[in-house]
């Protein structure tokens, strides 16, 4: 058979090839991908002003008939030491560890992706229970992916209250024990999250994604240690501390987007916005620039983070006197603030011999620096009015952090 | 207007209508027999190689990439297809869709195959299949049209793969 | 019943229009073809490379910041004294 003439060919052929086209293009056969299986193991360390968590992570996921996808994480945080407000309010130093275990599992049908999660958390003070659920879905030839979630968190909280088990006094410092404080009791806090994203490719070498979350909580959202500062003529240094009153809800809306684009050269930069605001009349902007560059078997990334908000409504470093409003806090998250983070990152991929059913195994460092600068948050401890320090003329208080991670990362 | 030709226009529409919902109703990704565009490429022997050589064979087109991981996934399996049937009338053409060879022949060196490796470097030939997904597998009868065009791959795609295999085969 | 008129091949057409629209053709084609994916294909081009890591530093960030959401993160507890 030979070729049919030219121009019979595009007629009768490009119209039969449109229709037909056409019809496959409706059938539902263009699926999403799972992610590969993988196990990962993390260690990290996070080490400011004064306090100091030890972390690992575990992970494991795997695939199941190319439509099943399970994932399972147990991390571990040993924390010690207290952040510096909590600490300038007397509380002791501690030993704490918290464990969080994270279960997810994600179905994919065509081109709709569903995943249902939940995580547990434990400390001996805070108790965390939280579900998810998210729905994604590709169109537009792949190129849009539109997704919705929906998360809802249960936390119980305790206040430790340090007890001494013998009738002993002074108590041996062997014999402390902590309890939950009667007087505390148990207090409950709920949070709702709902999460709708877009990710869009742009062109060949660019692409976005847009998320928005609005996420409001109800109940005790505030701090069983924390306390709120005062001016008190009464007392030697000046000032005296008050609980601190947090409205019964929080409501927030943040938006952020992602750019990511890929340098002929074979590097990827990725520039990141994102908009916050809530009720307790928080503003702030968050902008990211990262910069990731693979040589041989190494990947390096690098990036820098700038963090700005405004202080709460109900916020002060010093209060005039107690109970001076409906709700007050001196808390240091709370009050306004620049934060400066850089961080660098290597990925070492490495083979294993005789074990050709790992397809990659990677190595990877990170370091991370974090400052942060309060405009309107001071040292309580240094308060000094002999020397003319007076309250609420303390130096501003400065966070230093290191974050140092190191994981292994294999994948079949 | 009569009656009559009212009614047959009517149902000239509803059948031109039925003909073509009949053509979207999805068997599996849908089948047709449109006559499959010809095609030359450059391969990895060396040589040019073109669709229409292998009329009167039953040729299988696999549009792939080796940054697409299903596409990898399923390339031994495709060589195991192409030892098992070559010599009953049956051919596979590798369609690689990338602008650079560097990328696929490093990765055909790890994980080699038989069959035939053509370059379709400026995109022509997967415009003109209008590849919609990768991988995309293409099944052309032995008078050269197309009998079914598979898109992505699964776990057990291969056996759909066999099946249309056996069946065009045997025509 | 003035559409009648106009012959056969707009109603072929319509029919066919109706057929197409039902059988979801989209119009917007995909400008990026999906042959064309090699670099957003690239692991270096991937949001998430390493998720237990990036919501190690996510859950830091909103430990210490006010600021949640907005990232595409899912994620949750306390771990914050």
């Amino acid at each position: 058979m030979g070729r049919r003439p030219a121009g019979r060919a595009r007629a009768g052929g490009r119209g039969w090839l449109v229709l037909a086209l056409c019809a496959l293009y409706s059938a539902p056969t263009l699926t999403g991908v799972l992610p590969e299986d993988t196990a990962e193991v993390l260690y990290d360390k996070y080490s400011g002003d004064d306090q100091q968590v030890d972390g690992k992570t575990w992970l494991i996921r795997k695939k199941f008939a190319d439509k099943f996808d399970v994932q399972y994480s147990r991390s571990t945080d040993v924390v010690s030491g207290a952040s510096v407000d909590v600490r300038t309010t007397g509380a002791s130093p501690y030993i704490e560890q918290r464990t969080e275990d994270n279960v997810s599992m994600q179905y994919l049908s065509g081109k709709t992706t569903y995943t249902v999660g939940f995580i547990h958390s434990y400390e001996p003070d805070y108790t965390s229970n939280t579900t998810t659920y998210s729905v994604s879905q590709d169109m537009f030839g792949d190129l849009t992916t539109v997704s919705m979630n929906y998360k809802r968190e249960w936390d119980d909280i305790f206040k430790m209250l340090k007890e001494c088990s013998t009738t002993t006094s002074p108590c041996p410092e062997d014999d402390f024990v902590k309890v939950h404080d009667p007087a505390f009791g148990m207090k409950r806090m709920d949070e709702r999250s709902y999460g709708f994203g877009v990710t869009q490719i742009l062109t060949r070498n660019a692409i976005l994604a847009i998320n928005y979350d609005l996420i409001t909580d109800e109940g005790f959202i505030s701090n069983p240690y924390r306390e709120a500062r005062y001016l008190d003529s009464t007392v030697a240094r000046g000032w005296s501390l008050e609980p601190e009153v947090y409205p019964g809800t929080r409501t927030s809306n943040a938006i952020g987007s992602d750019l990511k684009y890929y340098l002929p050269y074979r590097a990827a930069i990725d520039l990141q916005y994102r908009y916050y605001e809530d009720t307790f009349g928080i503003h702030s902007h968050t902008v990211q620039l990262g910069y990731t560059h693979p040589w041989r078997n190494w990947t390096f990334d690098a990036s820098a983070r700038y963090y700005v908000q405004n202080q709460a409504d109900f916020y002060s470093d010093l209060f005039p006197y107690a109970d001076s409003q409906n709700f007050v806090s001196s808390n240091q998250d709370l009050s306004a603030y620049h934060s400066y983070s850089f961080g660098i990152g290597a990925s070492y991929q490495f083979s294993i011999p005789h074990a050709s059913w790992i397809e990659r195994s990677t190595i990877n460092i990170r370091y991370d620096r974090l400052v942060t600068n309060y405009e309107n948050f001071r040292y309580w401890l240094d308060t000094n009015p002999a020397a003319g320090i007076n309250p609420g003329e303390e130096p501003l208080f400065s966070l230093r952090a290191d974050i140092e991670q190191i994981f292994l990362s294999l994948s079949f | 207007m009569s009656h009559s030709s009212t009614h047959s226009r009517l149902g000239a529409a509803l059948v031109a209508t039925a003909a073509t919902l009949l053509l979207a109703l999805p068997a599996l990704a849908g089948s047709d027999s449109a006559p499959a565009p010809d095609f030359s490429l450059p391969a990895r022997s060396g040589s040019t190689l073109s669709l229409d050589q292998f009329k009167g064979q039953v040729v299988m087109i696999n549009f792939w990439a080796s940054w697409c991981g299903p596409c990898r996934k399923e390339m031994p399996l495709l060589d195991d297809i192409y030892r098992r049937y070559g010599r009953m009338g049956f051919t596979l053409l590798g369609v690689n869709v990338e602008p650079d060879r560097g990328s696929a022949l490093a990765w055909l060196k790890q994980t080699p195959v038989t069959f035939p490796i053509l370059f379709d470097a400026d995109s022509k030939v997967s415009k003109l299949y209008g590849v919609a997904g990768m991988p995309t597998t293409v099944f052309i009868d032995r008078k050269g049209n197309v009998r079914m065009i598979h898109e992505s791959y699964n776990d057990g795609d291969e056996n759909v793969y066999l099946n249309e295999i056996r069946a065009l085969v045997q025509e | 019943m003035r559409i009648f008129r106009a012959g056969l091949l707009p109603l072929v057409l319509a029919g066919m229009g109706v057929a197409v629209a039902l059988c979801g053709c989209s119009p917007i084609q995909p400008w990026v073809k999906p042959y064309q994916r090699e670099h957003l294909a690239d692991p270096i081009m991937s949001f998430d490379p390493h998720p237990a890591s990036a919501s190690y530093l996510d859950h830091i960030y909103s430990v210490r910041q006010a600021a949640r959401g907005g990232t595409g993160a899912v994620g949750g507890g306390c771990g914050c004294n």
